[in-house]
């Protein structure tokens, strides 16, 4: 063991120990990543740069697309589109926010409080993913129309006059105005949420919060001081893995939203599928990619967490 | 004081954890129930009658088994595939030093930061340009790209946990690399593996917005057909169908918590 731990890479322990030679350390990790990542390049890096080039064609379905570096599509696209693409980043960014107000006492339970519940409760977390979202949402159908209990609570409650006032509903029905929207978007993506946020206050030492209590720091004191800088990486992932499938989600705003509430995926699906304006969908995908990309970029500067994996 | 304080907080948060918990789980109870129900219209939104039709006749609308049958084909493929790919990749990253690595990260943790109709729109022109068909094969090259990246996530966090020595023992009693990484390495990752691979299925399957844009008029799967009806008229079969992927889903995850937590009372 001695002779062998003397030449131990640290951070290698796989293939020290024995008589592995550098040459196997050396090709062993490529090949093991060859096979996917090569899927990735091919199927995930390459069809951005062909959507990229199919953005500045012109043509049409039936007699082919030919490449003219036509970079006005985009100014085109903006003009027309903008409105849905700050709707939909309205929309995710409100989503977002809720999701961590409702996932972060859920995910802290969990985490510090749970005890030997802790799995059972993890798993009622993920099981919503086990039934299709599409007829969960569907469900969501049944719980905000206006014969059912919900919508008459709210009424009385006079959370319907609130939500109109704040322009989320425009009558004082719930179902097909933007709070559905928000709602449903929240709902979908809240157990993205939860889960890294899990993961990082699973770590949170309880005897730190102990500490804070016995420096006579308020339970607010220690949540701020002590609790949430070290949730953080769970707060900045979580954030993320909501807001970005959320803006470019549409079926949450076809399926629960009107005619006003249409999101900017919503306009590339039909614009690819119905339209076949190839060009002008391939441009409001490549703007929605680098809108996105920028966001995130700025949001994990700021946020300062480069690890997110 | 401080104790009256911490037991209020404490009650405050299981409150406030609960409620949340019923958000998450209300739409899969209202399934559940209007699985049963004998609806009035086209659309299952309103409970008019209890009934067991949907259940005793499951395939009782056209097309709905054939799109289930084609859906768990794609995601048991896809899950596969993804798995043994995404399994190598998070050894390669947990278990090796090698230049690249930031790269490799940034490339695995792309496809989780881009969204679906962004994937699923740019492989439609890379199908279009290169005058490749979309249709089942398409979805299954789709698929197995976005879910390389979950089970590397989930691999990843198993192997990062494990204990070093072990492999070295092994290595000391004569075991070359390739016999500890089967009889070690990859036996202690399983539990990492079985996530990631179950994780891949349920994406797989439950995938719409990425799936749509690579299929052909053929090829319709689950997620696709629930997408027609909804527009058309909800059959109560495809409540019947979420109801019992929730059941066996469950059942699966659970079985596994059990065999997880007796393996754990055996090794304390």
């Amino acid at each position: 063991m001695s002779e062998a731990t003397a030449t131990r890479v640290p951070a290698s322990p796989l293939g020290t120990g024995t008589a592995a030679t550098p040459a196997r350390r050396n090709w062993v990790p490529y090949a093991l990543l060859l096979p996917g990542l090569l899927w990735l390049t091919v199927f995930f890096v390459l069809p951005m740069i062909t959507l990229g080039s199919q953005s500045l064609q012109e043509g049409n379905v039936d007699e082919g697309f030919v490449f003219t570096g036509n970079v006005g599509i985009y100014a085109d696209a903006f003009s027309r589109y903008w409105p849905h693409m700050v709707r939909s980043l309205s929309y995710a960014g409100l989503a977002t926010v809720l999701a961590l107000l409702l996932g972060y006492p859920l995910a802290y339970f969990i985490a510090q409080k749970a005890g030997r519940w802790k799995n059972v409760v993890l798993v009622l977390v993920i099981a919503p993913f086990f039934t299709s979202f599409l007829i969960r949402t569907l469900a969501w159908k049944t719980i905000l129309s206006d014969n059912w209990v919900v919508t008459q609570w709210a009424q009385q409650l006079g959370i319907t006059d609130v939500l109109q006032a704040v322009g989320l509903t425009s009558t004082d029905s719930l179902l097909f105005s933007p709070f559905a929207v928000v709602m449903g978007l929240t709902y979908n993506f809240l157990p993205f949420m939860i889960l890294p946020l899990y993961a990082s206050l699973e770590r949170l030492d309880p005897r730190l919060l102990e500490a804070a209590g016995d420096l006579y720091a308020t339970p607010i004191q220690a949540f701020r001081r002590v609790t949430w800088p070290l949730s953080l990486p769970g707060v900045v992932a979580g954030t993320l893995l909501t807001f970005i499938p959320a803006s470019g989600d549409f079926i949450n705003a076809r399926l629960l939203g009107n005619t006003q509430t249409t999101m900017i995926g919503s306009v590339i699906d039909s614009q690819f599928l119905r339209v076949l304006d190839y060009p002008l969908a391939a441009a409001l995908s490549f703007v929605l990619l680098v809108v996105i990309v920028t966001l995130v970029a700025l949001y994990v500067r700021k946020a300062g967490t480069e690890e997110l994996l | 004081m401080n104790g009256i304080m911490n037991w209020i907080r404490r009650h405050l948060v299981a409150f406030a954890a609960l409620v949340v918990l019923a958000y998450l789980l209300v739409p899969n109870v209202i399934v559940a129930v209007f699985s049963f129900n004998d609806p009035e219209g086209k659309f299952n939104y309103n409970f008019n009658r209890f009934s067991t039709d949907g259940w005793t006749n499951p395939c009782g609308t056209a097309g709905i088994c054939d799109a289930v049958g084609l859906s768990l084909r794609i995601g048991l493929t896809a899950s596969l595939v993804a798995t043994i790919l995404g399994t190598m990749i998070a050894f390669a990253l947990g278990r090796y030093r090698f230049r690249g690595r930031s790269g490799t990260n940034l490339l695995i943790f792309m496809p989780m930061a881009t969204p679906e109709v962004v994937m699923g729109s740019s492989l439609l022109t890379l199908f279009l340009m290169m005058g490749l068909p979309t249709g089942p094969l398409a979805i299954l090259i789709a698929h197995i790209m976005f879910c390389i990246s979950f089970v590397v996530v989930a691999v990843k966090a198993r192997v990062a946990t494990l204990d070093p020595k072990l492999e070295e023992a092994a290595a000391d009693l004569g075991a070359t690399p390739f016999q500890t990484f089967l009889r070690v390495t990859l036996p202690l990752s399983a539990p990492g593996i079985a996530a990631g691979a179950l994780l891949a299925f349920s994406l797989s399957f439950d995938d719409y917005i990425i799936t749509n844009f690579n299929a052909s008029p053929s090829s319709i799967t689950f997620p696709m057909y629930v997408w027609g009806a909804s527009a058309r008229g909800v059959p109560v079969q495809v409540y019947v169908i979420g109801t019992v992927m929730f059941l066996i889903a469950l059942t699966v995850v659970m079985v596994g918590q059990l065999i997880s937590n007796r393996r754990n009372r055996q090794v304390a």
